[in-house]
């Protein structure tokens, strides 16, 4: 069991087919976005079709919207704006959430109460609210709805990251590092980040999938992005008077964002296990 | 006379997390006759506590008994069907676990927690339970028999909880008790009364008994027979006695002479006497909680402890737990600022926090803790944790670095190979070794080590302390070295503190005199355990001492 010969290192990953359909219907939708302007088969604001709410066709794959225009375009051109903000809300969440969450367990003491304290008193305002308030204050760009979005959910990932920091601060690995006297951008990323980068990765992923459905909700609103560039939440906004028709173009909305989330949560839950085997 | 277990070729397999098999027990034979006790022996992964479970027909999830048989008085262990098993375990085998205290379950009362077992099987009414238990109360010596099991498990010590899990097991009058590990856990003082009492009981109700420990001093003393175990098979088995002072097989005679006092060479000792000392601690308090008025803590761990240490030369520590001796270790090192006193290392005054000392003064006194599972980071290779303090202390980069981390890990006789592991693919010696060589790497004068030694196996840590007198050899380190083990200490150190309940009670110099003034370090020094089997029956203890001293 314990021998010391010589063997090299051997790291394995098992994946489950579950979490590898999750990874391809992302990496899917990711390709969609960054090639969108060359893949559309329409320009996204003309309109083709006479009849609005058209059916699927050979020729207008998704159908038409309420104007007549080609849907398949629109989510095409969606899915840059849906995955794009997300991507970069999220990612602005998770990094301040996580390098704040993991000072304020190394730091403690006042740092740690006052942080904790103000995230929190942010964390009490409903989200669609204080989405609602900022985009009625300062109007609706693309970098407000990023930074808004990052703001609601910066405190959520401190409190996650924090709380699998202080268990990690406990161990005597830390102490021996700041009896060497090591400052505390070190302990932070070099003794405590590699041991919770798994259940951080698991909370992106979940904050990626409340981002996606937050800026859908502020669209469908009205109060996300805004015309003539839409993205899915958007999409269906404007879409919902086909609703009684059975229209295409408010189910197939709806179904990118189901399988963006759906995919990204069977992903994080099926994320591969690294297999180490000692006595090989 | 027919045995009451008949174990014959038995053999566990467990599956890693790759889906392959191992065989983690390969094909032993064991017996166990009615009334006798048979221990055994081995170290960390020899199996010795899996072999005691599948006595119960259990085994650990992911282990799988293959093949073989475990009778247990006429009935196979292995065939018989869950609920059959269920209905021979607490009532013809019973277990007494290694922690105690985390076997009971903290929001019951001890008492309904020991006659669960007669409710279970419907032995008796509970009155008579109560009554039972009471009376096994008694025969295990428990103070307050009529009261104690009214109480929390919070609410008694380690050693009470002990004996009481004992009288849970004993309760349903078992053909057979397991024991594993149950005075491990323990201090030595408190370790005398449990392994009494035990004794006692066995003997009078003629119980038999397997008793798992790597202890071959414990089990000398209760065991009839002894099985030494390693990597899942049997090396040697034979009466206590006969393994004790004619031991067969090599890896036997390895373990007794891990027992073998050894004397610390002396040469030293006249040579640094002329220096100032290299470490000064004087009326040194601290301790836990808010601070009073006096600009104390309200819970003084430590109480005006005074030390000096010279160059090259190395203190030993002692005392149970909760005797302060791990607080002072932390408040030398600076991670517990001590309230009052004055340290000085090497002439210069020495800061009370670590935060406020110099790099310098960092890297000169170095810490060692006794868990190397905590110590070490386990996202880290070898190599990033041995590499760190060598840039952080000594700025070496790139080749120079790699050449330093080969050197101290054939220092610390690791082989280079293992730079790019994590600690999890170490065993324990070898990730307390890689913990010893993170200290060594910032080439500092003295190394508080903390227990270094009590989680490690015998041999293991046998062979870490002789690690240890070489690196002193080569590197002229002193060492302060705190342990409960007073062999460790002696095998090691110049001159031993004795602490009780935060005081330094008195200072022992062994190259000078052996013997013990103080009444609290003679208990401490006659309760080791000794290898010979008649230690226990022939040990007396004044009972006003033990009164005083021992809370168990």
């Amino acid at each position: 069991m314990t021998s010391s010969t010589t063997l090299p290192r051997r790291v394995s990953y098992r994946f489950s087919w579950v979490g590898m359909i999750g990874f391809a219907v992302i990496l899917f939708w990711a390709m969609i976005a960054l090639l969108a302007p060359h893949i559309t088969p329409y320009p996204v604001g003309e309109i083709i079709d006479e009849d609005y709410f058209g059916p699927m066709s050979s020729k207008l794959l998704l159908g038409s919207d309420y104007l007549g225009r080609d849907m398949l375009s629109r989510i095409i051109m969606g899915a840059r704006y849906t995955v794009g903000i997300s991507l970069a809300a999220v990612c602005l969440a998770c990094f301040s959430g996580a390098a704040l969450g993991m000072a304020a367990a190394v730091i403690g003491g006042w740092f740690d109460t006052l942080l904790s304290r103000l995230l929190d008193a942010l964390n009490s305002i409903p989200s669609k609210l204080s989405g609602l308030v900022v985009a009625a204050a300062v109007g609706s760009s693309l970098p407000v709805l990023i930074l808004m979005l990052a703001v609601i959910y910066t405190p959520g990932a401190y409190r996650f990251a924090r709380s699998l920091a202080v268990n990690v601060n406990t161990m005597d690995y830390i102490t021996v590092a700041r009896t060497r006297g090591e400052g505390i951008p070190y302990v932070v990323f070099s003794e405590i980040l590699p041991n919770i980068t798994g259940p951080l990765l698991a909370d992106f992923g979940i904050r990626f999938v409340f981002v996606v459905l937050l800026l859908s909700g502020l669209s469908f609103l009205g109060l996300g992005v805004q015309p003539p560039y839409a993205d899915w939440g958007a999409l269906v906004h404007e879409n919902i008077g086909g609703l009684p028709f059975g229209a295409p173009a408010v189910i197939v909305p709806s179904l990118a964002i189901a399988s963006l989330t759906i995919s990204v949560n069977l992903l994080i839950d099926n994320l591969p296990k690294k297999i180490r085997d000692r006595s090989t | 006379m027919e045995n009451l277990v008949e174990i014959r070729d038995l053999r566990v397999e467990a599956t890693t997390d790759a889906g392959r098999r191992i065989e983690i027990i390969k094909g032993i034979d064991l017996d166990v006759a009615p009334g006798e006790i048979v221990a055994l022996i081995g170290e960390s992964g020899s199996g010795k506590t899996t072999i005691a479970l599948t006595i119960m027909g259990y085994a650990r999830p992911g282990c799988r008994i293959t093949s073989g048989s475990v009778t247990v008085a006429g009935k196979d262990m292995v065939t018989l069907s869950e609920r059959q098993r269920a209905h021979v375990r607490g009532l013809e085998v019973s277990y007494v676990p290694q922690s105690a205290a985390a076997a009971f379950n903290p929001s019951k009362r001890i008492i309904d927690q020991v006659v669960e077992v007669t409710r279970i099987h419907r032995l008796m009414p509970i009155a008579q339970a109560r009554e039972k238990a009471i009376s096994l109360f008694r025969a295990l010596s428990l103070p307050n028999p009529e009261e104690i099991g009214n109480r929390y498990p919070h609410q008694v010590s380690g050693g009470q909880l002990q004996r009481l899990a004992a009288a849970m097991a004993l309760i349903s009058d078992p053909k057979l008790v397991i024991f594993d590990e149950p005075t491990t856990a323990l201090d030595v003082t408190t370790q005398i009364e449990v392994l009494r009492a035990f004794k006692a009981v066995m003997k009078k109700s003629g119980i038999a008994g397997v008793y798992v420990s790597h202890d071959l001093a414990v089990v000398a003393q209760i065991a009839d027979r002894i099985v030494v175990l390693r990597g899942g098979d049997v090396q040697e088995v034979g009466n206590t006695a006969d393994i004790l002072s004619d031991a067969k097989h090599p890896y036997t005679r390895e373990l007794l002479s891990a027992f073998e006092p050894k004397s610390r060479g002396e040469s030293v000792v006249v040579a640094a006497r002329e220096h100032a000392p290299l470490l000064k601690v004087n009326g040194l308090i601290a301790g836990y909680g808010p601070v009073q008025a006096d600009g104390l803590p309200l819970v003084k761990a430590v109480q005006e402890a005074s030390l000096s240490l010279q160059r090259g030369r190395n203190l030993g520590i002692i005392g149970e737990s909760g005797c302060g001796k791990s607080t002072l270790a932390r408040s030398i090192a600076g991670i517990l600022p001590a309230s009052a006193g004055q340290l000085t290392l090497d002439g210069r005054e020495l800061a009370r926090s670590a935060r406020h000392r110099s790099r310098e003064q960092l890297r000169e006194l170095q810490i060692v803790f006794q868990h190397a599972d905590t110590s070490l980071n386990p996202a880290k290779t070898i190599e990033e944790i041995l590499g760190r303090p060598l840039k952080f202390y000594h700025g070496m980069k790139g080749k120079v670095r790699d050449a330093r981390i080969d050197a101290l890990l054939d220092m610390v006789r690791l082989p280079k190979t293992l730079r790019s592991r994590t600690p999890a693919e170490l065993s324990g010696g070898q990730k307390q070794r890689v913990n010893f060589a993170r200290a060594l790497a910032a080439e500092p004068k003295l190394i508080v080590c903390d227990e270094i030694t009590s989680a490690l196996d015998t041999v293991v840590a046998a062979a870490v302390i002789d690690l240890l007198k070489e690196m002193q050899r080569e590197l002229s380190l002193s060492y302060i070295f705190i342990s409960h083990d007073l062999s460790v200490v002696e095998a090691i150190c110049d001159e031993i503190v004795v602490m009780y309940n935060g005081r330094k009670v008195e200072e022992i110099t062994p190259a000078i005199s052996k013997v013990p003034q103080h009444p609290y370090s003679k208990l401490l020094f006659s309760s080791v355990p000794k290898l010979d089997p008649g230690w226990l029956d022939r040990l007396e203890r004044d009972p006003e001492l033990v009164k005083t001293y021992v809370h168990g």
